[in-house]
């Protein structure tokens, strides 16, 4: 996490090779670990819905690098990319969509609900846009506190449908509240195109109507959301209030579940190979080019896959939660 | 409406009460602010918020735009962050736009974070009849909220223990759901000053007697009262609880109650099917079955929507009358000695029209 901190002031100076490098590691630990997920998941061991966030890794790594650890994170169903770029504990994601004690919410909740308060990581709630108004009142808190805390929620595109959307945005900007909105826009809400879901206009201009500074990039570049969400991040540590940051990316298989599905008919396998050759991973790894020495690379890929086998064997492992503690918790 | 056991002899309204419980809380504690429309309105929630803002500023109460579910997801993730928000609505009708946020995140933030996050809040909700508010300004809708696990659900009945559960909820790690009756604002009683707390533990016995139980909610505790006074004069000896705390029920109370009496007449201020006293009854039913000497009875609302006009109303709120009538029918009292009961409380009304809580009440709310 330590360049979580070290890059948060970074706005005007463009990442070193080394930053790019780890970053590029990040991003590809968090595919390689949602196509294990992918590729077990008809095991049977993970008994939950699962939404993978590959395709969508550069929106959640760039976003959290322009973070400090303290600076606190609220996420949705689609929440891997966001709780492990944030820092969250891997042995304990896989630990709690595998339904186990040792879960990070002690499989209370499953993939849909990862958090890791600790790391920042406040919250995953899976209802569309009902963390945002959470959220908000996160970064109303820190401002009370006048703690220089900035809180970011990452949301989708379906969910500036949603009035609660609206509600939050307003009362954030009439505040000056320190909390950015990351919209990653996939262009799906489950199976509906954005087409048929909203008028064709700006995204950014449902944020401006309520006088907000409003933002798009290029949600597959990470440079670009990286640089993006320093500056709105910066705004909002400096009191000057939200910032939508809209991003543009793809979700690359199915809403929910492990596997691609071009073949039903909602969208077509154009769409997506047009997509699929923005890939967020492989285009930094080609502008980083030699300075990443192959065998480097192979030992680092070596090495996240071998984290991840000790992850899922931590989780496969470990004991459910004794059904006695079902009825825990309910009151503090 | 002074049947509060007497305390310091001080006597102030119950919306007074609440104020000094807002007041006494803030002065307490800078993490507690609170959230309403209209913060500034010169009838500052039947007075019980005049005079906060100016004392505590802007910080501390802060003006709610029209916009509930966001607010009390707002309050929610403040909670989270360690805050104390207030939320105040002043008619339950628009937290039903708030659900979603009360029960996804306020009522299980604690439960999914396994014990990490704890949502300190207080929903304040204005329910109940009032002049001419009709079908979507007047309903009593706590059922609702005391379905879902993880909240708390109060309704004091009078004025200190409205001062002293304000307090407690405000100080609770919970979120609860604080709920007035409009009437209720108007009522008075003995209420000490300063800051005190009156534990959210459930029903209390305010009247004890031995022939039946009668259990009330909020304003209906009164009309049990009521009931209760004229009963004692023609020789029945009711047992009245004022239920308090709605969710996490505790039985317990009442079912020692109904082991004594054999009677169970539970009145509160909803619709009688899927209502307060339709859990009661099937609670005492299946746990203490063998102590019923006669069948329990619920008194609520009648099948339909509240109506606005006063020539609509009779019949439809039950009241002292309907529980003594209620309560001699399941005891057979004798018919001459009823109709003193009956007609003492006529006398009690005197010509006050069915819409207002008081003599002194002039409307509008």
């Amino acid at each position: 996490m330590s360049s979580q901190t070290t890059l948060r002031n970074s706005k005007d100076v463009p990442l070193s090779t080394e930053q790019l490098v780890d970053i590029y590691r990040k991003m590809l630990r968090i595919r390689l670990i949602e196509e294990a997920i992918a590729e077990h998941y008809a095991e049977g061991e993970m008994r939950c819905p699962v939404h993978l966030s590959i395709g969508q890794e550069a929106a959640a790594v760039g976003v959290c690098e322009a973070l400090a650890l303290t600076d606190k994170v609220y996420s949705t169903h689609r929440c891997h990319a966001h709780y492990l770029a944030k820092g969250g504990d891997l042995k304990r994601m896989f630990a709690e969509i595998c339904g186990k004690a040792a879960g990070c919410i002690g499989g209370r909740g499953g993939s849909m609900h990862l958090m890791d308060v600790e790391k920042g990581m406040m919250a995953s709630i899976p209802i569309v846009a009902s963390s945002i108004p959470v959220a908000v009142g996160s970064a109303l808190a820190d401002k009370r506190k006048r703690s220089g805390k900035v809180t970011v929620a990452f949301i989708g595109d379906a969910s500036i449908e949603e009035g609660v959307f609206h509600e939050s945005a307003n009362f954030a900007s009439l505040h000056k509240l320190p909390v950015v909105f990351i919209c990653e826009n996939n262009l799906y809400s489950v199976y509906t195109p954005l087409r048929q879901r909203q008028p064709d206009r700006p995204l950014t201009d449902v944020a401006r109507a309520h006088g907000m500074f409003a933002m798009h990039g290029d949600g597959n570049n990470l440079e670009q959301t990286f640089k993006l969400a320093t500056e709105a991040v910066q705004r909002a540590r400096d009191a000057h209030g939200p910032t939508f940051l809209l991003l543009d990316t793809y979700r690359w298989r199915e809403h929910c579940g492990p596997s691609f599905d071009n073949n039903i008919g909602y969208r077509t396998e154009d769409e997506y190979k047009q997509w699929e050759a923005q890939c967020p991973i492989r285009s930094l790894r080609s502008r980083i080019g030699g300075a990443l020495k192959s065998d480097l690379e192979q030992s680092m890929t070596a090495k996240i896959g071998a984290e991840i086998e000790d992850a899922r064997a931590f989780a496969r492992s470990a004991p459910l939660p004794d059904a006695s503690l079902a009825s825990q918790y309910v009151y503090a | 409406m002074n049947i509060q056991s007497p305390g310091p002899e001080r006597i102030i309204t119950l919306a007074d009460a609440i104020r000094e419980g807002i007041v006494e809380s803030f002065a307490r504690d800078d993490s507690i602010f609170l959230f309403a429309q209209g913060v500034a309105d010169p009838s500052s929630m039947w007075g019980t918020l005049k005079g906060i803002g100016n004392r505590f500023g802007e910080d501390r109460v802060i003006e709610m735009p029209v916009a509930e579910n966001g607010a009390v997801g707002i309050a929610v993730g403040a909670a989270l962050n360690g805050q104390r928000p207030i939320i105040s609505f002043h008619r339950v009708e628009f937290a039903l736009l708030a659900l979603e946020q009360i029960v996804n995140n306020a009522a299980k933030s604690h439960y999914i974070s396994n014990g990490q996050h704890k949502v300190p809040l207080v929903i304040r909700m204005v329910i109940g009849r009032g002049w001419g508010q009709g079908p979507e300004h007047s309903q009593s809708l706590e059922p609702i909220f005391s379905y879902f696990p993880g909240l708390k659900v109060v309704m004091p009945a009078f004025a200190a223990d409205a001062k002293g559960m304000l307090i407690a909820a405000i100080e609770d790690d919970n979120p609860v759901i604080f709920i007035e009756h409009r009437f209720l604002h108007y009522s008075t009683g003995h209420v000490p000053e300063g800051y005190y707390k009156n534990p959210l533990d459930g029903p209390h016995v305010i009247r004890p007697g031995k022939d039946v139980t009668i259990v009330g909610t909020s304003h209906t505790v009164l009309e049990a009262m009521r009931a209760a006074n004229v009963l004692a004069d023609i020789g029945c000896s009711a047992e009245v609880i004022d239920l308090r705390v709605l969710r996490p029920l505790n039985m317990a109370p009442i079912l020692a109650s109904v082991r004594k009496t054999g009677g169970l007449i539970a009145i509160d201020t909803g619709f009688v099917r899927y209502g307060v006293g339709a859990e009661l009854v099937a609670s005492v039913a299946g746990e203490a079955f063998n102590a019923l000497k006669a069948a329990p009875v619920r008194l609520g609302l009648p099948e339909h929507p509240t109506p606005s006009s006063r020539g609509l109303i009779p019949g439809f709120y039950p009241d002292a009358q309907l529980v003594v009538r209620e309560v001699a029918k399941m005891l057979k009292l004798d018919d001459a000695k009823v109709r003193r009961a009956l007609k003492k409380l006529d006398e009690q009304r005197k010509d006050l029209p069915i819409d207002v809580p008081d003599p002194y009440f002039k409307g509008p709310f």
